[in-house]
């Protein structure tokens, strides 16, 4: 049951928040961008709204951890290099491909963006030859 | 207003990502663990935002926006380059090695797990190396 009804749910809040954002302000959500124009690009990309978007992520973590500690019960496994490697890859790869799950998936995919559709799907597939190959060693 | 918009947009968007089980890395490599012990379970994720939007998105680009004078939308979507397959791909493999992608990472800092902190230093890293290598990428691919 909460392998469904738990994924669903949190995939519609998911859809709701970025519906919310693109009726009222007329923008993507697209988490890596918003992140990147935070800290990285500055200047007009830095807008007040995003820095308020990172704040409530990080305000939604912190009121579920408080009352719903079970959501937080796994580890973040791998070794200093594994991690660092990972994030670097996340980090550039995002910003080369203009986008993340977020933007291209939740975001692009809705608006039958091609661009989004291609970025998507090489993602996805990137990701599940990675997990194959790991799995190998 | 729009600050307000943000955090509200934001909180949403962080309790979908928690109760959805997609902050949890192990979920995410059994998800993406396809030819393995497959968990679909997070495909409903995916599936459950996007009839969200394919419906509502429709309905909302039909006017402005409540709180600015246009849309801001991509400018292309239809024109595929080398940097955005590449880009993703790279992108796949890092999602793929560790089961964290951008939004995850920033809400899994509440855990105050040290690869929660690791992982987000090291995507501000790559970021920040995107910038400074940015021009040459795009001299690279011919755009």
């Amino acid at each position: 049951m909460d392998t469904i009804i738990l994924p669903l749910t949190g995939g519609v809040l998911i859809g709701i928040a970025s519906s919310f954002i693109l009726l009222t302000l007329g923008r993507i959500t697209g988490i890596s961008g918003i992140f990147a124009n935070s800290f990285i690009d500055f200047s007009a990309k830095a807008e007040s709204w995003k820095y308020f978007f990172l704040l409530g992520l990080i305000l939604g973590g912190i009121i579920l951890k408080i009352t719903y500690p079970e959501f937080f019960n796994y580890e973040i496994s791998g070794s200093v290099s594994l991690i660092i490697i990972a994030g670097l890859l996340v980090g550039f790869g995002t910003r080369l491909g203009s986008g993340c799950t977020s933007g291209h998936g939740v975001c692009g995919l809705p608006r039958k963006s091609l661009r989004s559709f291609v970025a998507t799907l090489s993602f996805m597939v990137a990701g599940i030859v990675t997990v194959y190959l790991k799995g190998l060693l | 207003m729009k600050n307000l918009i943000g955090l509200i947009g934001g909180l949403l968007f962080s309790v979908g990502l928690v109760v959805s089980g997609m902050i949890n890395p192990k979920k995410v490599i059994g998800f993406l663990d396809a030819f393995g012990d497959w968990d679909m379970s997070l495909a409903f994720v995916m599936g459950g935002a996007v009839i969200v939007n394919l419906i509502v998105f429709r309905l909302i680009l039909k006017r402005e926006p409540v709180y600015n004078d246009k849309h801001n939308l991509p400018a292309s979507n239809r024109h595929i380059t080398k940097r955005l397959v590449i880009g993703s791909v790279l992108f796949g493999i890092g999602w793929g090695l560790v089961g964290i992608c951008p939004g995850p990472a920033i809400v899994n800092l509440v855990t105050l797990q040290k690869n929660a902190v690791l992982f987000v230093a090291a995507m501000l890293v790559g970021m920040l190396a995107f910038k400074y290598l940015d021009a040459f990428f795009a001299k690279e691919s011919g755009e």
